[in-house]
C-alpha cells in the first residue's frame, strides 16, 4: 500500500462519514430552524416552545403516557426478573424456551396484535355481558389510564426486557452470589432486592429505558384503539399546528438523548444496550 | 444444594425433631420453583397468545351481513391476497427490502469506518447516537422530515429560494412517495444496522488483515476471501432483522402520509377504522395473518444464519 493510496482511502472514509453525518444532522437542524421560525412575521421566535405547555391536550396526553410508562416498567420487571432468576438458577433447561417465547412478539407486528386485542375486547359485550369478564374488559378501557395499553405494552417490551436482563445475568456470577447470601441466611426476598437487583443495576436501567422509549413513542396500538396518549396527540396537533408539533418532536428527541446518556453514566457497568422498534 | 444444611444449622429454633430426611424435603422444594414461572406463562397466554389466536380465528370467519351468522371460509384470505391488498403486500415488501438492503450496506460501511479509525470517545458517541436514532422512529421522525423536505420544509425552501431548485420537479424527490419513505426509513434502519453489526465487526481479528496482507492479499482480496465470508452470516441475519423492522413499521408512514398509500399496515388501519366497505373487518385479520406469514418466512431464514454467525463471534 503506497502513501497516495492511503491518503485516498482516508479521504474516501472522511467523505462517507461527512455524508452520513449530514444525513443525520440535517433533519434535526432543519426541525429546529422550522420550530423557531415565525412564517407570518418572518422573524425568529421561541413561541413554539413556550406554547407547548399551554397547547390543548398536552398535559392529559403526556400524563397518560408517563403513567403508562411507569406501570409498564414496573409490571415488566416484576414479571420478568423473578421468572428469569428462577430460570437461570433452577431451571436452565427451559431457558431457551423462555427466550423463544419472549421473542415471539417480534414476529407479530403491533398492527396485527391490535387486531386481536380489539377482537378480544369486543367479546365482552358480545359473549360475556353481565359477567366479571365483561366488567374487566370494559374496566381496562379507561380513557385517562388505558390499562389495556399497559398490559399490551408489557408484551411488546418483553423481547427487550428479556435481552437486557439476560445480558446482565450472564455478566455476573449470580449463582455464587445467591448461594453465598442463602448460606448467610438471606431469604428469597432479600436475595431479590439486595443481591440480584443491585448486581443487575445496569441491565434494569437499560430495560427500563427501552420500555420507557417504547411507551412514550407507541402510536400504532393506541391510535387504533382510539386512545390519546402523547404520540396520538402529537399527530392530531400536527394537522393544525405544524411548527408546534415539530418543536415537540425536537424536544422529545433531546429528552431521549438525555435519558440514554444519563443511563449510560449511572449504569456504566451494565450490559450492552439493545434496541427496540417503536416504528 | 447447600441451602438445606443452612436451614438445619441456623434454624435451630424453628426446625424441631421429626424433620423429614433431607432428600425428601429436597424433592418437595423443587416444585414451588416451577410455580414461580406461572405468572409469566399466564401473562403470555392471556395478553399475547389469546389476541394472536383471535386474529387467526377471525381471519377464517365470514359473517353473513344479513343473517349475522358466521361460518368458516377462506374468502378473507383470498381477498387479502388479491387486488389492492395484493398491491399493498407488494409495496410493503418492496419498501422493507429496499430500506433493509440500503440500510444494511450503508450501516456496515459507516460502522466499519467508525470502529476502525476512531478512538474510544468517538466510538462511544456513535454507538449511543445509533441507539437513540434506532429508537427515534414513529411520529417525531415523520415530523422532522416534514420540517426538512416537506412542502414548506427548511431545505425545500432554501433550495427553491437560493438556487431555484424545486425538490419535487427538478430532483424528483417527494417526501410522500416510495423514494421519500425509503429516505425516511433509512433514518432508523442505518443506526439499527450499526448497532447490530458492531459486535461482528469487533469480532473480526486485526490479525486476519495482517496475515492476509503479509501473504500479499490486496484490500479487495481481503474483503472477498477473508472478511466477507466471516461477516456474511451476521450481515444477512441483520439484513433480515431490518426487513422485519421495515415491514412492520406503521407510525412513521401513518404520520407522513395521511391519505392512501398502498402499504399493508395502512390498509389494516383503514379496514379497522371502517374506511372501507362494511363486513370487511375480517379481511383486516386476514391481512394480519399475511403479515405474520411474511415475517415468519424471514425469521425461519434468520435462525440457521444466527447459529452460523455464532461460530465466528464466539
Amino acid at each position: 500500500m503506497n502513501g497516495q493510496h492511503g491518503l485516498r482511502t482516508r479521504l474516501t472514509r472522511i467523505g462517507v462519514l461527512l455524508f452520513a453525518g449530514a444525513y443525520f444532522a440535517l433533519p434535526i437542524v432543519s426541525s429546529f430552524l422550522f420550530s423557531i421560525k415565525d412564517n407570518q412575521a418572518n422573524v425568529w421566535t421561541a413561541k413554539y416552545y413556550t406554547g407547548i405547555v399551554g397547547a390543548e391536550g398536552f398535559w392529559p396526553s403526556l400524563r397518560t403516557s408517563l403513567m403508562m410508562a411507569v406501570l409498564v416498567i414496573g409490571i415488566s420487571l416484576a414479571l420478568m426478573l423473578p421468572t428469569m432468576l428462577v430460570v437461570h438458577l433452577r431451571h436452565p433447561k427451559v431457558r431457551q424456551l423462555v427466550e423463544l417465547v419472549t421473542l415471539l412478539p417480534l414476529v407479530i407486528p403491533p398492527i396485527v396484535l391490535v387486531v386481536g386485542v380489539r377482537t378480544v375486547l369486543g367479546w365482552g359485550p358480545d359473549y360475556f355481558a353481565g359477567t366479571p369478564t365483561a366488567a374487566f374488559l370494559s374496566g381496562i378501557q379507561d380513557t385517562n389510564l388505558p390499562w389495556v395499553l399497559v398490559l399490551t405494552y408489557v408484551v411488546l417490551a418483553m423481547p427487550f426486557t428479556y435481552r437486557s436482563l439476560d445480558a446482565g445475568l450472564r455478566a455476573i456470577d449470580l449463582h455464587t452470589q445467591v448461594e453465598a447470601a442463602r448460606n448467610l441466611g438471606a431469604g428469597w426476598g432479600t436475595v431479590l432486592t439486595r443481591i440480584a437487583a443491585p448486581g443487575l443495576r445496569g441491565a434494569l436501567l437499560n430495560a427500563s429505558f427501552l420500555a420507557f422509549a417504547l411507551v412514550i413513542g407507541e402510536y400504532t396500538i393506541a391510535s387504533i384503539l382510539l386512545f390519546t396518549p402523547f404520540p396520538v396527540w402529537l399527530v392530531a396537533l400536527g394537522l393544525d399546528h405544524a411548527q408546534l408539533s415539530v418543536s415537540v418532536s425536537v424536544l422529545s428527541l433531546f429528552l431521549t438523548w438525555l435519558a440514554l446518556l444519563s443511563i449510560s453514566v449511572i449504569g456504566s457497568r451494565g450490559g450492552r444496550s439493545a434496541t427496540l422498534r417503536s416504528v | 444444594m447447600t441451602v438445606e444444611t443452612v436451614d438445619v444449622a441456623s434454624g435451630a429454633g424453628s426446625s424441631g425433631p421429626g424433620l423429614p430426611p433431607v432428600e425428601a424435603r429436597h424433592r418437595r422444594r423443587l416444585d414451588p420453583s416451577w410455580l414461580a414461572l406461572l405468572p409469566f406463562v399466564g401473562y403470555v397466554l392471556l395478553f399475547f397468545v389469546l389476541p394472536t389466536a383471535a386474529v387467526f380465528w377471525q381471519a377464517f370467519l365470514v359473517t353473513d351481513p344479513v343473517t349475522q351468522a358466521s361460518h368458516a371460509s377462506l374468502a378473507n384470505l383470498t381477498s387479502a391476497a388479491t387486488g389492492v391488498y395484493r398491491q399493498g403486500f407488494i409495496t410493503s415488501i418492496e419498501l422493507a427490502a429496499v430500506s433493509a438492503v440500503v440500510g444494511a450496506v450503508v450501516g456496515t460501511i459507516v460502522a466499519h469506518i467508525v470502529l476502525s479509525m476512531a478512538g474510544g470517545a468517538v466510538r462511544q458517541f456513535v454507538l449511543t447516537a445509533s441507539a437513540v436514532f434506532a429508537n427515534f422512529g414513529g411520529v417525531p421522525l415523520a415530523f422532522a422530515f416534514i420540517a426538512t423536505i416537506g412542502n414548506s420544509g427548511i431545505l425545500t425552501q432554501l433550495l427553491s429560494g437560493a438556487f431555484g431548485i424545486d425538490l419535487r420537479e427538478d430532483l424528483h424527490l417527494s417526501l410522500y412517495s416510495f423514494a421519500g419513505l425509503v429516505l425516511v426509513y433509512l433514518y432508523f434502519q442505518v443506526p439499527l444496522m450499526m448497532l447490530v453489526i458492531a459486535p461482528a465487526l469487533d469480532g473480526m481479528r486485526r490479525q486476519w488483515h495482517e496475515a492476509a496482507a503479509s501473504l500479499g492479499a490486496s484490500v479487495w482480496q481481503y474483503w472477498r476471501h477473508v472478511a466477507g465470508p466471516a461477516l456474511a452470516p451476521s450481515f444477512v441475519a441483520a439484513l433480515l432483522l431490518l426487513f422485519a423492522n421495515g415491514f412492520a413499521a406503521f407510525a412513521t408512514a401513518a404520520a407522513l402520509i395521511g391519505g392512501s398509500f398502498p402499504l399493508v399496515t395502512l390498509q389494516i388501519r383503514d379496514v379497522l377504522s371502517g374506511n372501507v366497505l362494511a363486513g370487511q373487518e375480517n379481511v383486516g385479520a386476514a391481512l394480519g395473518v399475511g403479515m405474520v406469514v411474511v415475517t415468519l418466512v424471514v425469521v425461519a431464514a434468520y435462525a440457521p444464519l444466527q447459529r452460523r454467525a455464532a461460530r465466528w463471534s464466539a
